[in-house]
């Protein structure tokens, strides 16, 4: 009988662990964006993640955007050319691209090299007494450390979104137009016709806030929640990449079927 | 005068406990205001967490601690950082900013809490960094310091803005004999030239007694002596002569507890 009690309390435990967990994390987010900021001293620090979080991010994107778009527009002619269809590439190319592929891969990509960036860097921060530092000296982490990342990142994932789709949309014109021999007239009008800017730009762009928001809540979370040990850090930065994906994958899911599922 | 005539800290019936054990147990404890009051004891016996339930980044099960009239474990969170403004803490560490210059660092305190004009910031840190011995150091990152130079800068940065309390933990631990010396002929100093409350956590006997006003030696939960360094000399109890001339063991015993030694070996076998 002892043992399965003991699971019970195990369980039950660890159920509470994870809801304390999830309170912190919203009191966390609360602050980040309740934080009435101070212009002067808030608009320096957050230009500088921005840059850290968004500008530095720039190459993984653009090279991968560049791929991504390439490779559809070469898998999509080889479907294509069998019906006689291959103007219809740039189409293809940008819907994927504008409604799925640009949001979700940038925010799998940012959350790999931003987030675990974020999470590591603030777990160091912890583990050296940097935050604790910064109490004692009246400052408050949460508003100084935390919200100025917690918006580089809400800022940058839907801009790094949109450069994304447009070199991706690119890569496809290189081998559709350049290499395959599409008919450029006719590879960027069935583009213009067949992309509405509300239906598809504004929707992925909608996905890619939501992704932004997400990813950087998990990251700064976890950094700010981390054991301050080694071993501490090197979960918390797991822990980003590991609950960020997932995030963005079951969000998106979800998304889509609100925004493009016709019930 | 009485050295207790005029306390900035009084601490009342504290409890606080970790994990199950109590790491205090209804402790009374004052601290008289303008001297250097050392909290000593053996390793683990919660003389940094007195330091962090002080500064509000612990909050005690029970019983109050006072500054100046304001009890710190009942205060909000934006109260609790106005009133942090009088303390400034030298963390073991350092914790210095390593995104910064040691000048920055420095001049972090002042640029947040005050509206000085550049240059006077500027004229401050140095003043600082003068104090310490460091001037010269001001452009150099924290990764380019010494330990006992990162402490130095470090205890700039906690009297940048003349705090009335000024908190030290194991600020002699790890240092070579010369940067001890210096570090200990610091906290003296500035202690008796700006006026501040030092509070001392350390368990480098000779070290600290040699500045220390009063003490109290802290273990099992609770304050097992205090005094000045001479009255501290005089205690007749076993546990505190042991920590006082560090004997290896004693009422502190040396061994973890285990079972015996001869039962354990032969059940390998």
């Amino acid at each position: 009988m002892q043992p399965v009690l003991d699971s019970i309390a195990l369980l039950g435990r660890s159920g509470l662990d994870k809801i304390a967990a999830i309170g912190r994390s919203g009191m966390i987010l609360a602050h980040a964006i309740v934080a009435r900021p101070d212009p002067v001293q808030s608009f320096p620090l957050l230009i500088r993640q921005l840059y850290s979080v968004g500008v530095q991010s720039m190459i993984i994107i653009i090279v991968s955007g560049l791929f991504i778009g390439m490779v559809l527009a070469l898998q999509g002619y080889t479907i294509l050319v069998d019906y006689g269809t291959e103007q219809a590439v740039g189409q293809m190319v940008a819907l994927s691209l504008v409604r799925e592929l640009a949001p979700v891969v940038a925010a799998l990509l940012f959350a790999g090299r931003a987030g675990s960036a974020l999470t590591a860097e603030i777990g160091l921060m912890k583990t050296t007494e940097q935050l604790s530092s910064m109490e004692m000296i009246g400052v408050d982490p949460l508003r100084r450390i935390i919200a100025p990342r917690f918006w580089a990142g809400f800022i940058s994932l839907p801009i790094l979104t949109m450069i994304f789709s447009a070199v991706g949309i690119w890569g496809g014109m290189l081998v559709g137009v350049d290499w395959l021999g599409i008919y450029e007239g006719s590879f960027w009008a069935n583009m213009q016709n067949s992309v509405d800017f509300f239906d598809d730009v504004v929707n992925g762009l909608i996905k890619a806030q939501v992704f932004g928001l997400v990813v950087t809540w998990v990251a700064v979370f976890q950094g700010y929640d981390s054991i301050p040990t080694s071993e501490g850090i090197s979960q918390a930065t797991t822990k980003t990449v590991v609950y960020s994906s997932l995030a963005i994958l079951g969000l998106d899911f979800i998304m889509t079927a609100l925004m493009f599922g016709d019930f | 005068m009485d050295l207790f005539d005029d306390i900035i800290i009084d601490i009342k019936q504290l409890t606080f406990s970790r994990g199950g054990r109590y790491i205090y147990k209804d402790v009374d404890i004052r601290i008289p205001r303008g001297k250097v009051t050392a909290i000593m004891g053996p390793s683990g016996t919660g003389k940094t967490t007195l330091l962090r339930l002080i500064g509000g980044q612990l909050k005690p099960d029970s019983g109050s601690i006072l500054l100046d009239g304001d009890d710190i474990p009942r205060l909000g969170r934006s109260e609790l950082f106005d009133v942090r403004e009088k303390m400034g803490m030298l963390f073991q560490s350092g914790a210095l900013f390593t995104d910064m210059t040691v000048f920055e660092n420095v001049a972090f305190p002042i640029r947040v809490h005050t509206q000085l004009p550049e240059d006077m910031v500027r004229d401050v840190v140095l003043m600082k960094l003068q104090a310490v011995g460091l001037r010269g150091a001001a452009q150099l990152m924290p990764s380019e310091l010494s330990g006992g130079m990162s402490r130095r800068v470090a205890l700039a940065r906690a009297i940048a803005l003349a705090p009335a309390l000024v908190m030290y933990d194991e600020p002699f631990t790890g240092q070579d004999p010369i940067a001890m010396g210096v570090l200990v002929n610091l906290i003296q100093k500035l202690n008796q030239a700006l006026g501040h409350t030092s509070i001392i956590v350390s368990h480098d006997i000779k070290e600290t007694l040699s500045i220390a006003d009063y003490v109290y030696i802290i273990a099992d939960s609770g304050v097992i002596a205090q005094g000045t360094p001479e009255q501290l000399q005089q205690v007749d109890s076993e546990q505190v002569r042991q920590f006082m001339l560090g004997l290896p063991d004693g009422p502190v015993p040396f061994h973890f507890p285990a079972a015996d030694i001869a039962t354990e070996l032969m059940e390998g076998h």
